[in-house]
């Protein structure tokens, strides 16, 4: 039988893991041992609900509700001075749990803190858009729904910023294979010439050290070149091409390669 | 000292057109030559003027995070080259960075005050390129030819540290490969002490040029409301009124053992941008000139080692792995399953020649990150056209487009 293979992430896997390891934490601190970061989570804990916060790598993680992202962030730009919307965007946890992680990342010029707000959706579901507090989500919500598939309810202009308008799938999600799916692989060819197309010109060569030795057209038979769309049989014979004019260059000994003689003395 | 009086009229203001609602499209791109790369313009033109902008980007697109999900951590290096590639070495630090705090490691001095000087050297020659095409879309050709004059000069220098010219991947996870040849200092000195001069000429040129104040004064005026909400960093909002340079207030590699200053203007405009550029080079050659110090001090004080000492996540050195077999063995490892940094994230963010390139990883303790976000400043300053072009003329694009210094490699990643 074959060996089952998860169709949910078919990302690049370890090809071998220590059954015995356990990878190590990037360690977490308190909320506590910063005063700034503990007056601003106790700033949102007093309007919204806060399941989890703590401070890795000297900045805090907030997990927030998903319907209260407006709220909150509208809180710490308006009362908590963080008035830069660094970056935004989401985490695929499909497999795991059915859910995305998305992240905000806040930025307090006048504290010089960093905070990332995190909340959880179900897959499917939509997101409240910050576009009305920071213009920079206009944007990021573009790419997420582009990358993800994850829509943000209120946004004016909700459609993909990087792919194709026309184009099928979401790129970052784990069930999305590196090389593209079959409607990527395709998408040229049945855009340009239609479906009934692919017969013809067939798949794209992903291969780019691929050398076919009887393509006439590029670059195989070095020095053994023939004219452009000769059919070639193993049985042809091979003949070498000279590259240089007939009456020789002016100033310049015709080369010929039979006369030459190859030094391979490495004492030379 | 504004020329507003004879800026730009409309050329057509006496013709009329039949229809009341004359409103015309154009499509500006994504193949024009001042759009600096891939940029698709769609703007809405009442006249010359320009009602709406609709910005397309998308054109180079090459899924680098979704790269990045299926590369170990010292294979994604070359491909952050390929973002910013005009200043390639800062990408490759801003990943480096942001691993080395995912796994905690600290960096030996020599290492990172090479770092830094690979980083002012990209800085320098990214504003060298910027100060080029934009005066060369403006139409100063000399100034086009002065500067990459000197961007040569600096290219020269890192073709002799690693290699190569634009892609440079010289920065590793944990140090950097090499020291630097032995002709690097004097080169870089011989150039630092012609740039006051070189960077006057280019100011003689262009200051009082009144083309290029016609051009470049209250064109463009980005408030400081404005950057702050579309996420603008880096000289966009040092310009704008904002005095944030993230290598001075949250200093990484021994940014704040230098002295240095943090040129910004109120004005918001392009000339704002321009003077806040031209002041950053005069700025970063300080910092080279406090880092070449700083390197003769290790030299002095023999501290020889390039990269961190941390078997679980750095190959030994190369005369180690040749002679040791558990250094052989731990590179094996590396280098074929990749390292497992601990399970977290980090978001880290440093200051590039376009402004604040951060990296965020999510890691799962796997040998591939479980997500990578790249935050490239120039995604944003594209995004910001559709606020800023309207009210503009079509000549203003040239030069707003310009200014904000957007690099293609970075925005679509």
């Amino acid at each position: 039988m074959r060996a089952y293979t998860p169709k949910d992430d078919v990302q690049a896997k370890s090809y071998y893991t220590d059954r015995f390891y356990v990878s190590p934490q990037v360690p977490k601190s308190p909320v506590e041992s910063d005063e700034v970061f503990a007056a601003d989570l106790a700033a949102i804990k007093a309007k919204f609900d806060v399941s989890d916060a703590y401070i890795q790598v000297e900045q805090m993680v907030v997990f927030i509700n998903a319907k209260d992202n407006f709220g909150v962030l509208e809180l710490m730009k308006n009362e908590l001075e963080y008035t830069q919307l660094s970056e935004m965007s989401a985490i695929d946890w499909i497999a795991k749990e059915n859910k995305f992680e998305i992240f905000y990342q806040m930025l307090s010029m006048n504290k010089r803190k960093r905070i990332r707000v995190k909340m959880f959706i179900e897959n499917g579901e939509a997101v409240n858009s910050v576009e009305k507090l920071f213009r920079s989500a206009d944007w990021s919500e573009r790419e997420m729904f582009d990358m993800f598939g994850i829509e943000a309810n209120g946004h004016p202009f909700m459609k993909r910023i990087l792919m194709p308008y026309d184009w099928q799938g979401f790129p970052l999600l784990k069930t999305y294979p590196l090389e593209g799916d079959e409607f990527a692989a395709w998408y040229e060819v049945d855009k340009i010439y239609g479906k009934e197309a692919r017969d013809v010109i067939g798949p794209e060569i992903r291969d780019t050290a691929k050398v076919d030795r009887y393509d006439s057209e590029r670059f195989a038979r070095l020095g053994y070149e023939v004219p452009k769309g000769t059919k070639i049989t193993d049985d042809m014979e091979k003949v070498e091409q000279t590259y240089q004019e007939d009456g020789g260059v002016f100033m310049i000994k015709k080369f010929d390669k039979k006369d030459s003689v190859v030094v391979d003395d490495p004492q030379r | 000292m504004a020329q507003v009086k004879n800026r730009l009229t409309p050329f057509f203001e006496n013709i009329t057109f039949d229809r009341e609602d004359n409103e015309m499209i154009l499509n500006f791109g994504p193949q024009h030559p001042s759009a600096h790369g891939q940029l698709r313009l769609m703007l809405h033109l009442q006249q010359e003027e320009i009602t709406k902008a609709h910005p397309d980007v998308g054109y180079l697109h090459r899924g680098m995070e979704k790269m990045a999900e299926n590369m170990i951590y010292n294979e994604f290096m070359p491909t952050t080259d390929r973002m910013d590639y005009i200043a390639s070495s800062s990408n490759n630090y801003g990943f480096a960075l942001a691993v080395e705090k995912l796994i905690g490691l600290d960096v030996p001095r020599r290492a990172q005050v090479i770092r830094m000087m690979l980083l002012e050297i990209n800085r320098l020659m990214s504003h060298l390129f910027w100060l080029a095409t934009t005066a060369l879309d403006i139409g100063a050709m000399t100034v086009f030819l002065f500067a990459f004059r000197e961007r040569e000069y600096l290219m020269d220098i890192i073709e002799g540290y690693c290699g190569a010219r634009l892609t440079h991947a010289a920065i590793r996870i944990g140090g950097v490969p090499l020291d630097i040849q032995d002709n690097f200092i004097t080169q870089l000195r011989t150039f630092l002490d012609k740039l006051p001069q070189n960077i006057k000429d280019y100011e003689d040129l262009l200051d009082t040029n009144r083309i290029w104040l016609m051009r470049m004064e209250e064109v463009g005026t980005i408030s400081t409301e404005m950057a702050l909400s579309w996420g603008c960093t880096g000289p966009m909002l040092r310009a704008s009124g904002v005095k944030w340079d993230i290598r001075k207030e949250e200093p990484y590699e021994l940014y704040d053992e230098v002295e240095f200053e943090v040129p910004y203007s109120d004005k918001g405009d392009n000339f704002a941008r321009y003077r806040v550029y031209m002041q950053e080079m005069r700025e970063s050659a300080k910092i080279l000139y406090q880092t070449i110090d700083m390197y003769q001090e290790c030299v002095k004080n023999n501290q020889t080692e390039l990269m961190a000492h941390s078997p679980k996540y750095i190959s030994a050195s190369k005369l180690d792995i040749m002679t040791q077999n558990y250094s052989l063995m731990q590179h094996f490892v590396l280098v074929t399953q990749g390292m497992r940094p601990p399970v977290g994230e980090v978001y880290v963010a440093t200051e590039s020649p376009k402004g604040e390139l951060g990296y965020y990883i999510n890691s799962q303790g796997g040998p591939y990150p479980y997500r990578l976000k790249l935050r490239a400043p120039s995604f944003w300053h594209t995004g910001i056209l559709t606020d800023l072009l309207p009210g503009h003329y079509i000549p203003d694009v040239v030069s707003i487009i310009g200014t904000t210094n957007i690099v293609f490699g970075e925005v679509d990643r």
